[in-house]
């Protein structure tokens, strides 16, 4: 079990890694102590979004898949969240919602990956389809807005976006504020873990090998296209979790959150944060969204321009990703230090650097 | 009857030039370079600005199509030697690089000029046929298609440059062993390529509402074309057209516009599954 958490496909490993995990994990446990309900209400906020970059980094930096859908199964599991918690009734019930929502995105997922897979979509065209679905579907809630637009009492409201779906709930406890800020927490934790012990499993080694060559892992006996189903229904039913947690949190969704620039919005996070690590696109993602959200205060735009000019920047100068890259010359100055402990942290990173995509 | 089966005709020319009109630049990049250009909706937009705004100052709306369309091609080249030419070898990063121009042009022009420009109305003039009145400027648009693929037939069908731009095509470097400039056949089809993407905005231009965001209404149809035209966008582009067109008009007129475009990205899908390469792949084993 331990191995797989260090294995060859994640960075990051030792004592001194683990530790510095666990003070960060220690920091923010404590952090609603000390700040006020809406700072936390803002932080659980970011964090909502890291599934789906997560799930992106699984795709298309271990998979080799760049889906541009990941706020196509946003939304539908985010309108999947509100409709059936809306037509099951508050309370319990809306767990299984939560759940529901994010099989309806995986099962989407998997129709749609069957589709493009088996039919031999893959490089521009898999994110130009993914994409195409995505803005259709977008279109297709922005021209909801009458009344005949309704799934039980559900109404979808075009632009306006969906609303009245109460909160996730247990029993007659709202899951709220500083709860969902644990709930997240710790949804992110089993998620990171269990992405890191996927990639470095055997299961993981054929993802990657796909990756890096379709046919040849073909030759050696599996079935790429199953893996890859595989991978991407994982990855967009992450972002399903999203979907989902982001409904719950705002009570409110729209399709503004699925269409165009939403949909570029996980492709910034992960290409900045360097696709290849999950650690790197975790620590990436919630640096950008933080960003995002101070200057989207002033400005929207602004922050949307910035979020252009840093995908511009990442492939221009530094394609792997510059959380990556930044974190990889840490390393290497850390183990030029210490060169007599011949650790071998810097041959495992130049190892994750051989793909081609 | 012969109404009714013109105005079948008419509903077809109109998606028809639509689909062709969007998509003419997005595929001559692709096939040119395999490079999508994810600021094809921007150069869209780009010349139906120029378009309206060359309107608002007095210059006649043809002349102003043919300068906005010429803006969006010079601007083109611009991009393509700045930022496209260093991704010819990594076609998925041209992807995001030109995602990234894409955001920053459409959130630009929202801090600059806002959401709302005064547009233009769409040029009088209507015919009737029966008991059916049809609009001018429609058939016009679709008469621009068609002069379109003639007009991009004849460059690379029948000029010395298309010889060399197919030769480009086929094999890179052998072209550029038997001294072919490549990186300047690169830089005029792209040119070409966004020129064509700065008509089509300015045709409909006076069609629509002028929003930065408008782009975003055209890529969808340009996607899905390209991605069942195929990898030779020479002859799969125009059969693609056709075929969505059909199946676009049909579900337009019995459900409405967006059932239209669901009904055309599940045929899409559907498509992919049994032609992964396209219509062109089938023409092509044809032609053989």
């Amino acid at each position: 079990m331990f191995k797989l958490l260090d294995g060859p496909q994640t960075l990051g490993r030792g004592k001194i890694f683990w530790s510095c995990f666990l003070a960060v994990l220690a920091c923010a446990l404590i952090y609603p102590i000390f700040a006020d309900s809406y700072d936390v209400g803002n932080f659980a906020y970011f964090l909502i979004w890291i599934f789906m970059a997560l799930g992106l980094c699984l795709m298309w930096g271990y998979g080799g898949m760049l889906s541009f859908g990941q706020t196509f199964f946003f939304g539908i599991a985010g309108y999947g969240y509100g409709v059936l918690a809306i037509n099951m009734g508050g309370g319990t019930a809306t767990i299984a919602a939560l759940v529901l929502s994010v099989v309806i995105a995986m099962i989407a997922a998997g129709v749609l990956g069957y589709f493009m897979i088996w039919g031999g979509i893959s490089g521009i065209f898999f994110g130009i389809v993914t994409l195409s679905a995505t803005l259709v579907l977008a279109f297709f809630l922005g021209q909801t807005a009458g009344p005949e637009w309704h799934i039980g009492p559900a109404r979808l409201n075009g632009f306006n976006g969906m609303k009245g779906m109460d909160p996730l709930t247990v029993g007659s406890f709202d899951i709220e504020g500083s709860a969902l800020y644990y709930v997240m927490i710790a949804l992110i934790v089993i998620v990171y873990i269990a992405l890191r012990m996927l990639v470095n499993s055997s299961v993981g080694n054929v993802i990657v090998a796909t990756r890096e060559n379709p046919q040849r892992a073909e030759m050696l006996g599996y079935d790429v296209r199953k893996y890859q189903l595989l991978t991407f229904v994982i990855g967009s039913g992450l972002a399903g979790l999203s979907g989902a947690l982001y409904t719950s949190w705002g009570q409110f969704i729209t399709p503004s959150s699925i269409g165009l620039p939403a949909a570029a919005m996980p492709i910034v996070w992960v290409a900045f944060s360097g696709r290849n690590d999950l650690t790197a696109t975790l620590v990436g993602s919630f640096l950008l969204l933080f960003g995002f959200q101070t200057i989207t205060v002033y400005s929207q735009q602004a922050a949307l321009v910035l979020m252009g000019v840093l995908l511009l920047a990442t492939v221009m100068l530094a394609p792997q990703g510059f959380v990556l890259g930044i974190g990889k010359l840490a390393v290497d100055w850390w183990t030029r230090r210490r060169r007599r402990d011949e650790t071998p942290a810097l041959a495992d990173a130049g190892r994750l650097q051989s793909d081609e995509t | 009857m012969s109404a009714e089966l013109f105005s079948v005709f008419y509903q077809f020319a109109d998606v028809f030039a639509f689909l062709i009109l969007s998509a003419a630049g997005l595929a001559i990049v692709f096939g040119m370079m395999g490079v999508i250009n994810m600021a094809h909706g921007e150069f869209i937009m780009c010349g139906a600005y120029v378009t309206v705004g060359l309107v608002n100052l007095g210059v006649p709306l043809p002349i102003a199509q043919i300068l906005a369309a010429l803006t969006a091609g010079i601007i083109g080249m611009i991009v393509e030697y700045l930022v496209v030419r260093r991704f010819y070898k990594r076609p998925l990063d041209s992807l995001l690089a030109t995602w990234g121009l894409s955001l920053i042009v459409t959130q630009s022009m929202l801090l600059i000029v806002g959401s709302a420009v005064r547009g233009i109305g769409t040029p009088e003039g209507s015919f009737a046929i029966g008991g059916y009145t049809f609009s001018t400027y429609r058939l016009v648009l679709f008469g621009c298609a068609v002069a379109v693929l003639a007009g991009l037939y004849i460059i690379f069908m029948k000029t010395r440059f298309g010889v060399i731009a197919r030769a480009t095509m086929q094999n890179a470097a052998m072209a550029k062993a038997l001294g072919a400039r490549t990186g300047r056949i690169y830089s005029i089809s792209f040119g070409i390529g966004t020129a064509l993407a700065g008509l089509c905005g300015a045709l409909y231009a006076p069609t629509m509402t002028l929003i930065p965001t408008m782009g975003a209404t055209f890529v969808v149809e340009s996607f899905v074309t390209v991605v069942i035209g195929g990898a030779n966008v020479l002859l799969g582009t125009a059969p693609a057209a056709v075929f969505l067109a059909m199946i676009r008009m049909a579900l337009n007129a019995s459900y409405g516009q967006i059932i239209g475009q669901i009904g055309m990205l599940f045929a899409v899908i559907l498509i992919i599954r049994v032609l992964p390469e396209g219509l062109s792949s089938v023409l092509v084993r044809r032609g053989r």
